[in-house]
C-alpha cells in the first residue's frame, strides 16, 4: 500500500504565543516546533498499517527550509521518503492545492493527515484535497482498518461516533485514538539521515485569504478564592456577580 | 443578495450552533436562506425564522438523515447556485469542517473557519478568527467574490425576535458517486446536552480517582443543565468516552460557565477551555496551575466540596 502522510510544522502545545513586527508575525523566539499532534497520530497509524501489510510511506510538508528537522523526525518514526514543497503554508487552499498536485503524481492508496493544524485550526485541508482529487474525505477519523481495497473507519460525531465503510483511495483527517504516538528509536534516527527528502517548488501560488494582523486575548483577572467550608458563597457569586447560573 | 446558512440537526432538532449561524447571517443584513438535510419536522425548520431566516430550503431525502459529507457538499453548492448566494455561513463542527472544505472547492469560495466576529466590509472583507487553539486571534481578509464563514460555537448571540420562515422543498441533483461512503452504524449518547454546544460544562479529572466517582459530576451537571467533560488522562485510561475529552487535542469548548473538578490545568487542557466566559476550579492542591486561569476557585477535596455544592445549588433553586 502506498500511503501519503501530510504533516504540519507547528509550535509545541506548551508554547507561549506572542507576535512581533507590529503583531504581523508569529514570534518564534524560544519556541520549539513539532510535528502537528494530529498529524503525528496519522503518521503512527500509517506506520502500523505498513508494518502489518507492507507498502511505502511518503511524508509531505508544505513549508520553508526550517521545517526539515520536523520532516526528518517523521522519517525517523518510519516514513520511507519525504517531499517538502518549498513555500510558506499561507492558507488552507494553498496547502491543499500543493498536496493535490503531489497526490496526482503519486498514485497513493491513502492520504492521511491530522484533523486540523494546531496553529490555524482550520480543519479544511483534508476536505479540500478530497474534493480536488474527486475522492471521499473523512474527518475526524478515530480508527482506520484496511482489508485489501476496503476500509473500515470510525468518525467522531458530536456526542458519539459513527462507523463507516468505503473503498480506497480516500483522504482522512485523523485524531486520537487512531494509534499511539511513536517515539523514534536510535536506528530510526540514524536511517532518517539518509532517506530521500525531495524539495519541490509550489505548483500554484493562489491564496484565498491573507492575515492582516494578530491579536492576543485580553488578560484574565485574578482568581477569587472561596473557602471550602463556605461553598454556598460560590453559588451566590455565580448567580449574582457572574450571572451565569 | 442572499446569504445561505447550512443548518445541522440532531435528533430532529436544529442545533444551537446552527441557530447561532442563522443569527450571524441575519446580523449581516441581507436575506437569509437556511438549508437543512434529512428527515426534520417542517415546524422545527420554520422556527429558524425566529433567529432570522427568511426562508428554509429542505432536502428531505431520508438517505441524507446521517451526515454524508460529499452529498451535503453537493447540495449546498447547488443551493448557493440556485439562490444566487455568494456567502455561505455555517457552524464550525465535526461535520461542518469537512463539508465546508468541499463546498469551497466546488464553488471556488474563500473560506475562514473559527470566525468570532461579523465581517468588516469597510475595506474589502475581513473577519476575526480564533487561532492557536484559542490562544490568539487573526484578522483575515478574504479574496474573491464567494465566501464561506464557519463560525466558532458560542461566539454569537442568538437573535430570537423573528417570526416563522417559509419552508420549501429543495431537490438538488446528487450523483451516486457521492454515496460511495456507507455509514453502517452510529453510537451516540441520547438526550444529553452536546458538549461542544453546551452553555455550561462540568469536567472531571484524575483527582476523581476512578470512573465510579462520576456520579456526583453527573448530578452536578444535571442540576446546572450542563454537559459533562473530562481531561485527557481520564479519557486515555477509559474512565470516560473520548468524545468527552476537553483540551488541545480533544473538544474545544466555549461555554458561559466551565466547572473543573480535580483537574490540575495542564496547558493542553487550558487550550480547550480558554474561551469560556467564567471558569470555576475545584482542586485540593491550592497550587494547581488551573487556579491562575480561573475566575473562581475552591481549594478543597472534591469529595467534600462537590456534594456541598450540589446541596447549595438545590437550596438556592
Amino acid at each position: 500500500m502506498n500511503i501519503l502522510v501530510c504533516i504540519t510544522h507547528v509550535p509545541d502545545t506548551t508554547s507561549k504565543i506572542a507576535f512581533t513586527d507590529n503583531n504581523t508575525k508569529f514570534d518564534k523566539n524560544g519556541v520549539q516546533f513539532i510535528i502537528g499532534p494530529y498529524d503525528d497520530y496519522a503518521l503512527a497509524r500509517a506506520v502500523e498499517l505498513k508494518e502489518a501489510s507492507g507498502g511505502k510511506i511518503t511524508v509531505l510538508n508544505v513549508g520553508e527550509a526550517e521545517t526539515e528537522p520536523t520532516i526528518r523526525k517523521a522519517l525517523a518514526i518510519g516514513a520511507d521518503e519525504a517531499i517538502r514543497v518549498n513555500a510558506f503554508p499561507s492558507d488552507s487552499f494553498f496547502v491543499a492545492n500543493q498536496i493535490a498536485a503531489i497526490a496526482k503524481e503519486g498514485n497513493y492508496d491513502l492520504i492521511l493527515m491530522g484533523r486540523e493544524s494546531i496553529d490555524f485550526n482550520g480543519g479544511q485541508v483534508h476536505g479540500m484535497v478530497g474534493e480536488m482529487l474527486g475522492i471521499p474525505s473523512l474527518s475526524p477519523v478515530m480508527s482506520l482498518d484496511i482489508d485489501g481495497t476496503k476500509a473500515k473507519i470510525s468518525r467522531e460525531i458530536e456526542g458519539g461516533k459513527e462507523y463507516i465503510e468505503l473503498d480506497l483511495p480516500f483522504v482522512a483527517g485523523c485524531q486520537e485514538p487512531i494509534a499511539e504516538w511513536k517515539i523514534p528509536n536510535m536506528r530510526g534516527i540514524m536511517s532518517a539521515r539518509t532517506k530521500p527528502l525531495n524539495v519541490v517548488e509550489p505548483s500554484d501560488n493562489t491564496v484565498q485569504s491573507e492575515v492582516q494582523n494578530f491579536e492576543l486575548p485580553p488578560a484574565k483577572g485574578a482568581v477569587k478564592m472561596v473557602d471550602a467550608e463556605n461553598v454556598g458563597e460560590l453559588v451566590n457569586l455565580l448567580k449574582n456577580e457572574a450571572k451565569v447560573i | 443578495m442572499s446569504i445561505l446558512v447550512f443548518v445541522e440537526t440532531d435528533e430532529g432538532k436544529v442545533k444551537k450552533s446552527s441557530l447561532e449561524a442563522v443569527s450571524y447571517a441575519a446580523a449581516m443584513g441581507d436575506e437569509v436562506i437556511a438549508l437543512a438535510f434529512g428527515t426534520v419536522d417542517s415546524a422545527e425548520l420554520a422556527a429558524t425564522g425566529k433567529n432570522g431566516a427568511n426562508k428554509v430550503l429542505h432536502v428531505s431525502d431520508s438517505k441524507l438523515d446521517q451526515g454524508n459529507i460529499q452529498a451535503y457538499a453537493t447540495g449546498i453548492a447547488a443551493a448557493m447556485e440556485s439562490t444566487g448566494s455568494s456567502i455561505l455561513v455555517l457552524a464550525k463542527s465535526s461535520l461542518g469542517d469537512p463539508v465546508s472544505a468541499r463546498v469551497a472547492i466546488k464553488v471556488g469560495a474563500s473560506l475562514a473557519s473559527n470566525v468570532t466576529s461579523l465581517p468588516d466590509t469597510s475595506d474589502g472583507f475581513k473577519v476575526t478568527r480564533s487561532i492557536y487553539t484559542g490562544k490568539a486571534f487573526a484578522n483575515v481578509s478574504l479574496n474573491g467574490d464567494k465566501k464561506i464563514i464557519a463560525i466558532k460555537k458560542n461566539a454569537v448571540d442568538l437573535k430570537e425576535d423573528g417570526g416563522d420562515a417559509a419552508v420549501e422543498a429543495f431537490s438538488p441533483e446528487i450523483p451516486d458517486s457521492d454515496f460511495g461512503v456507507t455509514i453502517t452504524s452510529q453510537e451516540k449518547a441520547t438526550g444529553d446536552v452536546l458538549l461542544p454546544e453546551a452553555d455550561i460544562v462540568v469536567s472531571g479529572g484524575r483527582g476523581l480517582k476512578g470512573p465510579e466517582n462520576w456520579g456526583m459530576i453527573e448530578e452536578l451537571a444535571k442540576l446546572l443543565g450542563a454537559a459533562t467533560g473530562c481531561s485527557k488522562p481520564v479519557s486515555d485510561v477509559g474512565w470516560r468516552p473520548h468524545h468527552e475529552h476537553v483540551g488541545q487535542t480533544g473538544v474545544k469548548v466555549s461555554p458561559t460557565l466551565y466547572v473543573a473538578v480535580g483537574i490540575s490545568g495542564a496547558i493542553q487542557h487550558l487550550a480547550g477551555v480558554n474561551s469560556s466566559k467564567v471558569i470555576v476550579v475545584i482542586n485540593k492542591d491550592a497550587e494547581a496551575p488551573f487556579f491562575k486561569a480561573a475566575d473562581y476557585g475552591i481549594a478543597g477535596d472534591a469529595f467534600e466540596v462537590v456534594p456541598k455544592l450540589i446541596e447549595a445549588l438545590k437550596s438556592a433553586n
